[in-house]
């Protein structure tokens, strides 16, 4: 019997010849990451585990970048929680401020993040790697502990969901669009449980970036991991990066699905999803009248160099509206510096809008830009739940990074095209 | 035996309604248990009684991966978790630390705030006392099962470990 790519991976891991949906594993990860919010959870519950080393320590990740550079006393002590650790077990790869970046733009960029590859992190957003053909699923502290002592971890093999997306995109459309779209096809727990699978002509022709920004939101839908086949565009992208060598898997021609979407681009445009859940999602030319009070660009979902160059296609030559607060926020140091050179912090601070280091900071309300009761924030994060980015009265709507630039500018929600702005190619 | 008063909450009930993330630069269980809900019901917290349960309708605990979500249920002294479904990592999570959760449509439909209620976790019967009508969530699988009674997966992997060793 064939399996999709996302059972043949989990097989492969858990020494089995053959798995199926349902199934109960336990599989070797080869990857185990943590943040300066869940890894202090996790530290503690290790040292009650009785052993004395991390599993590996080349492939146990600590990123603090939630609430740092440390915003308060409390997450100073959160994040020294993860340096003390990183130093008593001795990590290769712990990123300290300075040399960090948000977990899921820095890992893969870092080359940790490889086809074939399982990886579990305590941060939901960890389904991020499936861009390059690894299964990656989001756990909690407590699976993180487990993981780092043995090295493996408990995993219910998930049906998979096929996402064949055919065509072209139109003008302004990015794979965030994409992935907003289907998530308001199929609503927030639409993959419940699943592994969404995405294929197509559409998905073979789209950037490195959109593909990790796609597979950022798979959790957005409920589901368990997203994957993407692994191709040339992976391949080069992984050229100089990966630290280790990798073998991607491939879904088989009779793999069995519980279903299959097929969808035209032609039909997709650029997205906005509404408050208070990322399935509230529209073309943006239905959006109204919604005046903005902050534009905010950047976080795992779309901090990369595809996300800043369209930001600053938009705001060239333009200015941010007087009642709007534009912040641009870099996803890792070294796009921080690529962007600085290509010029696009000189487009940013004239359009009057603020560039911060890498951090989490606004995304999930933590700061560097929280909201006061009553105000709207259009985001290109990825969550836009009651109270994420401040006051419980506050709202935020999602987007793509042309459209909260066109919106930064407009002081409203619009798209880059009604603002006369024509596509440029951006892609990373 | 669990025994409680019913707390209805909605359909999509995320992490960040549970233990928004402004409270985060902490893991103290009693701090998060302050916060618990707040952004649902901001008076929640301040009320709820040891033992008392969470109804709720869809994919509860949707949103980030926060072990701190059911710590601060756990710490507030809600006994159980009963819902239509549940989000996966809230789910695993729930299991990993021993904060029961129970899967059942009919109950999730049925129970209305305030009533009272009593939970047998090894049948999965739930009883309304208050009302009437009882109803019976889904058993979990095998490998679950012994995950609780081994005391969570800290407890069940240490033994693990130490039998490897
Ligand atoms: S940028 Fe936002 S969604 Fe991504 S890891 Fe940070 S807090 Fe989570």
């Amino acid at each position: 019997m064939g399996m999709t790519v996302t059972e043949k991976i989990l097989a492969r891991h858990a020494g089995l010849e053959q798995v199926e949906p349902g199934q109960l594993i336990n599989a070797k990860v080869d990857i185990v990451l943590g943040n300066d919010i869940t890894a202090p959870v996790a530290i503690k519950e290790f040292e009650k585990l009785g052993v004395n080393r991390v599993f590996d320590r080349d492939r146990v990740v600590l990123v603090p970048d939630h609430f740092t550079p440390n915003k308060d006393i409390k997450s100073a002590e959160q994040a020294k929680l993860l340096r003390d650790f990183a130093k008593r077990h001795e990590l290769t790869n712990y990123f300290e401020v300075g040399r960090m970046g948000i977990e899921h733009c820095l890992l893969p960029e870092q080359g940790l993040a490889l086809p074939g590859f399982v990886m579990v992190g305590a941060d939901s957003h960890t389904c991020t790697y499936g861009a390059v053909g690894a299964f990656a699923t989001g756990v909690g502290s407590t699976d993180m502990a487990a993981a780092m002592a043995t090295g493996e971890a408990w995993f219910k093999v998930p049906e998979s969901i096929k996402f064949v997306i055919n065509g072209k995109l139109q003008p302004w459309v990015s794979g965030k669009d994409l992935i907003l779209y289907l998530i308001g096809k199929i609503g927030v727990d639409g993959a419940l449980y699943c592994s969404m699978e995405f294929a197509g002509e559409a998905i073979a022709n789209l950037s490195m970036d959109s593909r990790l920004t796609m597979a950022n939101m798979a959790i957005e839908a409920g589901a368990k991991n997203g994957i993407f086949p692994v191709d040339e565009i992976t391949h080069q992208y992984l050229k100089g990066r990966a630290k280790w060598d990798y073998q991607p898997e491939y879904s088989d021609s009779d793999a069995i699905y519980k279903e299959v979407f097929e969808i035209d681009a032609a039909d997709i445009d650029p997205q906005v999803a509404f408050p208070h859940l990322p399935e509230n999602a529209r073309a943006v030319g239905n959006a109204g009248e919604v005046h903005i009070d902050q534009v905010v660009i950047g976080s795992c979902t779309n901090g990369r160099m595809e996300d800043l160059r369209a930001a600053a296609s938009v705001l060239k030559g333009r200015t941010v509206h007087p009642g709007v607060r534009a912040i641009v926020i870099p996803g890792t140091q070294e796009i921080y510096k690529q962007a600085m050179q290509e010029g696009l912090f000189d487009i940013f601070i004239d359009a009057g809008a603020v560039v911060s280091t890498p951090t989490c900071g606004p995304c999930l309300g933590g700061h560097m830009g929280i909201l006061a009761q009553g105000e709207r924030c259009i985001s290109t994060t990825n969550r836009n739940f009651v109270g994420r980015m401040g006051d419980p009265r506050s709202e935020v709507y999602l987007s793509n990074p042309a459209v909260a630039a066109a919106s930064a500018v407009a002081g409203r929600i619009i798209s880059p095209e009604e603002l006369g702005v024509k596509e440029a190619a951006v892609n990373a | 035996m669990l025994k409680g008063k019913v707390w209805r909450f909605g359909e999509d009930v995320d992490t960040d309604a549970i233990i928004p993330a402004r409270y985060l630069n902490t893991s103290d269980p009693a701090e998060l248990a302050k916060h618990c809900m707040e952004d649902a019901d901001p008076s929640f917290a301040g009320v709820v009684q040891a033992g008392d349960i969470i109804v709720a309708g869809k994919n509860f605990g949707c949103g980030s991966s926060r072990e701190h979500a059911p710590i601060a249920i756990k710490e507030a002294g809600v006994s159980c978790v009963i819902a239509k479904s549940f989000a996966r990592i809230f789910f695993r999570n729930s299991i990993n630390i021993g904060l029961p959760i129970l899967e059942c449509e009919a109950a999730a439909q049925a129970l209305e705030q305030g009533d009272e209620v009593e939970v047998d976790l090894d049948t999965g019967v739930i009883r309304n006392l208050t009302r009437g009508g009882e109803y019976k969530a889904a058993p979990f699988p095998e490998f679950m099962q012994e995950l609780i009674a081994a005391g969570g997966l800290i407890a069940y992997t240490r033994r693990k470990v130490s039998s490897n060793a």
